[in-house]
């Protein structure tokens, strides 16, 4: 059944990047490079409008619907968390900035002092959602501040941006959930699970006995505060992105700097785990002619890194592309509204259908990516603290079914 | 390109902030839970094997109970194959008493019968010797008169007496 469905996700994960590199393709590319024409366009638009009034902005249409723009604006970080509306006239939650560097010491502002990327703010400016550093100290128009190279490279932007707060916001949420659940366990004790209890218990269970026992063995109680943690940070996270208001909507678990620290995290514990006899099935695997180690010792090694960074790219891009298969249906609705209005609504009716049944789609995944997660960083902590007597065979046909998902 | 380039910023605040809520919850959390979980599989562990050995002590229990019931039941029924066969050689005796005693009775009215019939023969032949004095004294009497007669008389008498 999971093979079945397996090839159905690698299918729809194909058509969506398709869709997703057919609609973003030529934008995107178009993006870097006009960039600065575009947004000059824009500040022209914007003065347009105070000519015009806020009410001609529909009927005079000067931007062209961008989904490539649209899509991996959501599916990327930013500085304020976005709500509804466009440009001068979008409303969001401004969040906090922290820059520092060596030159300037420590900076710390909200966001919205940029106006939208539209002015600088002590010296800097913010360009296609990163922090600038400008030459000019004082607020002025952003387009006329001049970028100091030197500095931007050597800034440490900590800023608390949309998938920050989306980080700390999950992270209270999982802390707070399960210390309730944890305090409901001392209220009764030896008592049939209640409510929050009933949908965590579970979980937990499942995880203590068909991940961490199933494939660590007798050492897999050290494990367990790291692979639930794991499991239900990602679980959390998943759903979270798949609620598109705040304080959901931000595509953390499809972040790559995200995924990078949890496979990071995962590698870490591998390592400072392994026995003597794991190092040594890397390092020189017994019972192999010496010819052999030649081609495999190396190819063993680039497994050891390649694990860790197989669990970062499959999560973040089956999350990335659950994001941009919605968003890609929704682009749909206004790019064939542009052609024409009935045409819009017609395809509204297919897009809403579709997201509709990939937001269920998305939800297995948010459980199927945790577990996934989860099930993977435990096997590599089995094959690490392995006994030498047991067999290998069994966990590396694991490993390869494994990665196969 | 950007989307695949790890921010330094939400590395920096992951790092910190998950490490510090994996040590969190690993204390107050993960912890109490597992323990409690594992408290509670042991304790239902328990519970079951427990009510697996009241169920096998149930099961003895009974067998035992049926053993003395069926005993107890051998038991009665010997017993009342005694009391049957008691009853019987009872009522045998009592019937062999009976007879002997009413053989005694039988013997002891014969006796008696016999005594009696003795008696009265004895008192019949008494009765009769006074008879005959007395009819003797009568004769004798009467025939002092005449002689002749009085032979007669006796002569008459004896033969009279004389079928005893």
């Amino acid at each position: 059944m999971t093979n079945k469905f397996n090839t159905f996700r690698t299918f729809l994960a194909g058509i969506s990047l398709f869709l997703a590199l057919t609609v973003v393709n030529s934008p995107l590319f178009s993006q870097t490079h006009e960039s600065d024409s575009l947004v000059s366009n824009h500040v022209d638009t914007v003065v347009a409008e105070e000519h015009h009034g806020a009410e001609a902005h529909p009927e005079e249409g000067p931007k062209k619907f961008d989904a490539g723009k649209l899509i991996s604006e959501h599916i990327a970080d930013a500085h304020d968390w976005h709500i509804m509306g466009e440009g001068e006239h979008s409303v969001a939650v401004p969040l906090p900035i922290i820059v520092y560097s060596s030159e300037r010491g420590l900076d710390v502002f909200m966001s919205s002092n940029f106006s939208h990327g539209h002015k600088t703010y002590k010296g800097y400016r913010l360009k296609e959602n990163k922090i600038v550093a400008v030459n000019e100290m004082e607020s002025i128009d952003a387009h006329e501040a001049t970028v100091n190279e030197a500095l931007t490279a050597e800034l440490y932007d900590i800023s608390i941006t949309k998938n920050t707060a989306t980080l700390f916001f999950s992270l209270a949420l999982l802390l707070y959930v399960m210390i309730t659940v944890a305090k409901a366990y001392a209220r009764n004790p030896g008592k049939a699970p209640k409510g929050l209890q009933s949908f965590v218990e579970p979980l937990i269970i499942f995880i203590r006995d068909d991940i961490a026992k199933a494939s660590i063995g007798k050492k897999y109680e050290k494990f367990m505060p790291y692979l639930l943690t794991v499991f239900f940070f990602i679980l959390i996270n998943n759903l979270l992105g798949l609620i598109p208001i705040i304080p959901g909507g931000a595509n953390l678990t499809g972040n790559i700097a995200i995924t990078m620290t949890l496979a990071v995290l995962t590698f870490i514990i591998t390592s400072i785990n392994g026995t003597k006899h794991y190092w040594m099935h890397i390092v020189a695997m017994p019972g192999v002619p010496k010819w052999v180690l030649l081609l495999l010792t190396p190819i063993e090694i680039l497994g050891v890194f390649l694990r860790p960074f197989v669990l970062m790219i499959r999560l973040f891009a089956n999350i990335t592309a659950g994001h941009i298969i919605a968003l890609s249906f929704f682009s749909l609705i206004f790019i064939f509204g542009e052609i024409h209005t009935g045409a819009g609504l017609g395809v509204s009716v297919v897009s809403v259908a579709f997201t509709v049944f990939m937001g269920f789609l998305e939800i297995l995944v948010a459980f199927l990516q945790a577990y996934v997660f989860t099930l993977l960083s435990s096997i590599y902590f089995g094959a690490a603290v392995e006994d030498s007597h047991h067999d290998t065979h069994d966990h590396d046909a694991h490993v390869e079914e494994a990665a196969i998902i | 390109m950007e989307l695949v380039t790890p921010a330094f910023g939400l590395v920096f605040w992951m790092s910190i902030t998950f490490l510090t809520v994996l040590l969190l919850l690993k204390k107050f959390a993960w912890k109490p839970i597992l323990n409690m979980i594992k408290e509670r599989e042991e304790s239902i562990e328990k519970a079951l094997s427990s009510a697996e050995k009241a169920k096998n002590e149930m099961a003895s229990l009974k067998a035992s109970n049926e053993k003395i019931l069926s005993d107890a039941k051998l038991e009665r029924d010997a017993l009342l194959k005694e009391a049957r066969e008691l009853k019987e050689s009872m009522i045998n005796e009592a019937k062999g008493k009976a007879s002997a005693e009413a053989d005694k009775i039988v013997a002891a009215a014969r006796e008696t019968i016999a005594n009696e019939k003795l008696a009265a023969i004895t008192e019949l032949k008494n009765q009769v010797a006074t008879l005959s004095i007395e009819v003797a004294e009568k004769v004798l009497r009467q025939s002092l008169a005449n002689d002749e007669k009085q032979k007669a008389y006796v002569k008459q008498l004896l033969d009279e007496v004389k079928l005893n």
